[in-house]
């Protein structure tokens, strides 16, 4: 078999995700992802079992393998006991060991979503802490979230929360051996590599992109593309 | 009919009734503290249960591995981290506060089922990376699990029912019970996929009655990068609107979300909705309040809406407490908890607040 069909079966939730598709659709039906974008699982899993290399190849650097949101419904309904959702996985995360993933749109925003939500679980041993989620950066969370940041300290008391102390207890301060055990799970099993390689591939894209990059933070104009860019070509409308 | 009894034993689950190992949610805790604060309260003091609440397992990285910046094999290592804690503490039954992370912990167990050199690779990375052994748990329960479970020894205590004291009737309450609940692995959840009762349960044995609403399955939106990415959020916010659209004509006085993800969305996309298209569900322009199991089960026991934290949804519940007939006090609703008044939210330009 070829290198990239190869690479898609060491993943155990390829295996688990694709027996044989009889191509009826029903996840294509029940997909919210089809509804709203140009997407088509059951073609996805389709092209996946011609095992014809350029055309994985293509989808692999296509935005059509970031339009899944991951819901798993198709895992419910189809007859056949296939999950396009996790063949979809094991396609994002070929595309990104790969470096694939920065030829599309969608597949770009990996570096936000590394940058914050992957940079948090290392920092803060949480994904999504209070303080982290901005309202600057998340303005569609409305006024009361904008009052939650600003009286943090008074809202998590009265809701009987630890916020950033020690010990147990709601957003509670994560212990450093904590941190420091997450960080060498981490080394161990791949995470800092997906991690690097995401970094890597990214701030080549962002150079001939001709776009600022740094090392560090949310602050330079790659980030800020790739979080906000939306070319509209996405959606069926 | 013997046939018939033995299906239906496929949708039944088995929850433990003591003893219990939790684990937090990064959601939860975030958006809903006072829920899990409330959660372990119940049972300790309400239910004379034993949980241990330990401060030294992490986020399991779900919405990292969903949104694909962490691979398969660090999040089956972070969660075997997790069963270690649980052996280490003395304890079997494990209790999942986020239902992202009770998806990804079904997940991972049905994967050691079917590839068992997976299960040995994730020993050796546990103990590699820690020194740790763990044990998988006897018994794993989503938290609205042991809600369902105990719904009876609640409605028993209660001091509100989900009745309307203006007309008597039950209140009509949307359940959502949340993807990766049981649209997964269903033999998980309470009444599989097709009947999944773990909300419903609650809301029938509070006296409420449950809609049955065409959209009423379809996800809330989150969609992991769909959300995270700013590019992204159309998606999301499309899928909320799609729901809500569809229960409007049933006049819903509540939503009750099993995951803690879709509380948050289900509450703050009404917002979104309402600045973008003018548009505000539920009556009077009020939208319509979405709760957590924690925060329903507390109203019902009579505890302080605003110790149960509902003054921070963006949607205000004051209608539905006004329904239930619960005697609030409007000026401690933004107090700290000494009792000095704090400033005033800003209101929502399109919502009634």
């Amino acid at each position: 078999m070829g290198k990239l069909y190869d690479l898609l079966l060491q993943d155990v939730r390829f295996k688990e995700g694709l027996n044989a598709c009889m191509n009826c659709g029903v996840c294509t039906a029940i997909c919210p992802a089809a509804e709203f974008y140009k997407y088509d699982p059951r073609e996805i899993i389709d092209t996946v079992q011609t095992k014809d290399e350029a055309k994985i190849e293509a989808l692999m650097r296509s935005e059509t393998i970031w339009y899944c949101g991951q819901c798993m419904s198709c895992k419910t309904r189809c007859p056949r006991g296939n999950t396009p959702a996790m063949v979809v996985m094991a396609l994002r995360s070929v595309s990104q060991k790969l470096g694939y993933f920065t030829d599309s749109e969608k597949g770009r925003q990996q570096f936000a979503i590394k940058r914050t939500v992957g940079e948090n679980i290392l920092k803060y041993g949480y994904c999504v802490p209070t303080y982290a989620v901005t309202p600057e950066m998340h303005p569609e969370q409305g006024p009361i979230w904008s009052y939650i940041n600003e009286n943090i300290e008074e809202v998590m008391e009265r809701l009987g929360a630890n916020l950033r102390k020690p010990g147990p207890g709601s957003m509670r301060e994560i212990h450093q051996s904590n941190l420091d055990e997450l960080d060498r799970i981490f080394e161990v099993s791949g995470g800092h590599n997906l991690y690097n390689d995401i970094e890597r591939f990214s701030e080549k894209k962002a150079d001939e992109m001709g776009m600022e990059f740094k090392k560090e933070g949310t602050d330079n104009e790659y980030f800020r593309h790739v979080y906000t860019f939306n070319s509209g070509n996405h959606s069926r409308e | 009919m013997e046939e018939k009894r033995n299906i239906w034993k496929d949708y039944q689950k088995e929850i433990a009734d003591d003893h219990y190992y939790y684990v937090r949610s990064c959601i939860r805790q975030s958006f809903f503290p006072a829920s899990e604060e409330f959660f372990l309260k119940v049972l300790k003091d309400e239910l004379g249960k034993d949980i241990f609440d330990d401060p030294n397992h992490t986020t399991c990285t779900g919405i990292g591995y969903h949104a694909d910046v962490v691979p398969f094999e660090t999040i089956m290592t972070v969660v075997a981290r997790h069963f270690a804690l649980m052996k280490e503490s003395g304890y079997k039954n494990i209790i999942i506060s986020c239902v992202t992370s009770f998806g990804i912990y079904t997940e991972i167990i049905e994967t050691w089922k079917h590839f068992p050199e997976v299960l040995e690779k994730i020993r050796e990375n546990l103990y590699k990376a820690t020194k740790r052994e763990f044990d998988i748990p006897l018994n794993m329960t989503h938290s609205s699990d042991i809600i369902y479970k105990f719904r009876n020894e609640i409605a028993e205590k209660a001091n509100y029912k989900l009745i309307n004291q203006l007309t008597g009737r039950p209140l009509n309450v949307v359940e959502h019970i949340g993807c990766h609940y049981s649209k997964m692995f269903p033999k998980y959840g309470v009444g599989g996929a097709e009947f999944p009762l773990v909300l419903a349960g609650m809301i029938k044995a509070w006296g409420g009655d449950v809609i049955d609403y065409p959209e009423r399955r379809h996800c809330c939106g989150f969609g992991f990068r769909q959300y995270l990415v700013q590019a992204n959020r159309g998606y999301s916010a499309a899928n909320s609107k799609k729901k809500f659209e569809s229960m409007e004509p049933y006049k819903p006085d509540l939503v009750l979300c099993n995951c803690p993800g879709c509380t948050m969305f289900m509450d703050k996309w009404q917002y979104t909705i309402s600045e973008l298209e003018g548009k505000t569900y539920g009556e009077n322009n009020q939208g319509v309040p979405v709760l957590t199991y924690e925060e329903l089960a507390g109203l019902v026991l009579g505890y302080n809406p605003w110790d149960l934290g509902l003054q921070f949804h963006q949607i205000q519940s004051e209608p539905l407490l006004r329904k239930m007939g619960i005697d609030f006090s409007p000026e401690d609703k933004y107090k700290t908890r000494s009792g000095i008044q704090m400033p005033m939210p800003e209101c929502p330009a399109n919502i009634n607040f």
